[in-house]
């Protein structure tokens, strides 16, 4: 019942994608790695692809990983996704703008296998979050025939958990 | 030269190569990520390293020979040479980047040429040596042995 969660890393250098690929690939992630900004956000606009985290750089030609996290936040439909920042400059005031703007986290690169494993807490959080939200779309339903007391609820949450 | 004597010189050659500061945690860190489903990843990296970087050398050289240096796109190309040394535990070009970025801060293009030719023998040097301990590895390997870990 692993569901593997979808991580988006996005680096314009190739050696740090190939890095992050393969930090993110074992603790088994399924993971997209793109080089802009720009290819995040198309990337993302196909809905039906799932991203569970996003992971950027934040140094990038064109779009910065701060101007990435701002359009993310920005976006009704991106929004509750969480997203980490890295960055090779530890700049106190980079980092506050960052995690101001709504990043879970700042990892100084070079990222090390012990960052990656800070991520897992915010998959689950964010998972749970959205089933909850699920859970509460189908309570409100225009369905008049079924009647939502707490079981039903509980049972609803628990088997969207389980699919 | 037969396995054990070969696993030996590579266990020494690697064991100098972080003594003498060529090569820092970050590159035992990859060689952790190295295993049987990914058992070239280092050579890979590595191999990244030295095409990216040979494209930087060659960008600050012709940025620096301009008549106008445009002292903040050396900064930019040192700035990417600084973080894909440090990604690879390439230790000593690593700390080449920070007085050269002063340099560029100063937009003295003589001090600058100087860091660069400096940069340039630090990365000569490390692709010597990592070269070298790659062919250490496929001789061991061709005579049927494992690579050692170290510690």
């Amino acid at each position: 019942m692993d569901t593997q969660f979808h991580v988006l890393a996005v680096d314009d250098s190739i050696i740090d994608r190939k890095l992050i690929e393969r930090l993110l690939k074992t603790s088994s992630y399924q993971v997209t790695v793109v080089d802009s900004g720009s290819k995040a956000l198309e990337f993302l606009e196909v809905r039906e692809v799932g991203v569970n985290l996003i992971i950027t750089d934040y140094s990038m030609p064109e779009m910065t990983g701060y101007d990435l996290l701002r359009k993310i936040k920005g976006s009704s439909y991106l929004k509750d996704i969480p997203v980490i920042i890295m960055s090779s400059e530890n700049v106190p005031s980079r980092i506050n703008r960052c995690l101001e703007e709504g990043a879970e986290e700042f990892f100084l690169k070079p990222v090390q296998q012990s960052d990656v494993n800070r991520i897992k807490p915010h998959l689950m959080r964010e998972k749970l979050n959205s089933l909850k939200r699920k859970a509460m779309v189908e309570c409100i339903s225009p369905d008049k025939t079924r009647k939502y007391s707490n079981n039903n609820l509980c049972s609803i949450f628990l088997q969207n958990i389980c699919e | 030269m037969e396995v054990g004597q070969l696993q030996r010189s590579f266990v020494e050659y690697m064991a100098s190569l972080f003594r003498e500061g060529f090569l820092d945690a970050q590159f035992s860190q990859l060689q952790q990520l190295q295993d049987d489903s990914n058992p070239d990843f280092v050579v890979e990296v590595v191999s990244l390293f030295f095409e990216d970087s040979e494209r930087l050398l060659n960008d600050l050289t012709m940025a620096l020979d301009q008549p106008n240096v445009d002292f903040k796109q050396v900064d930019a190309h040192v700035h990417q040479l600084k973080g894909s040394s440090s990604s690879v535990g390439a230790q000593r070009v690593k700390n080449c980047c920070a007085p050269f970025r002063n340099c560029c801060e100063e937009q003295n293009t003589e001090t600058c040429l100087r860091c660069l030719q400096q940069i340039k023998q630090e990365y000569l040097l490390v692709k010597n040596k990592l070269q070298t301990l790659f062919e250490l590895e496929q001789q061991i390997v061709a005579a049927g042995g494992a690579i050692p870990m170290l510690q």
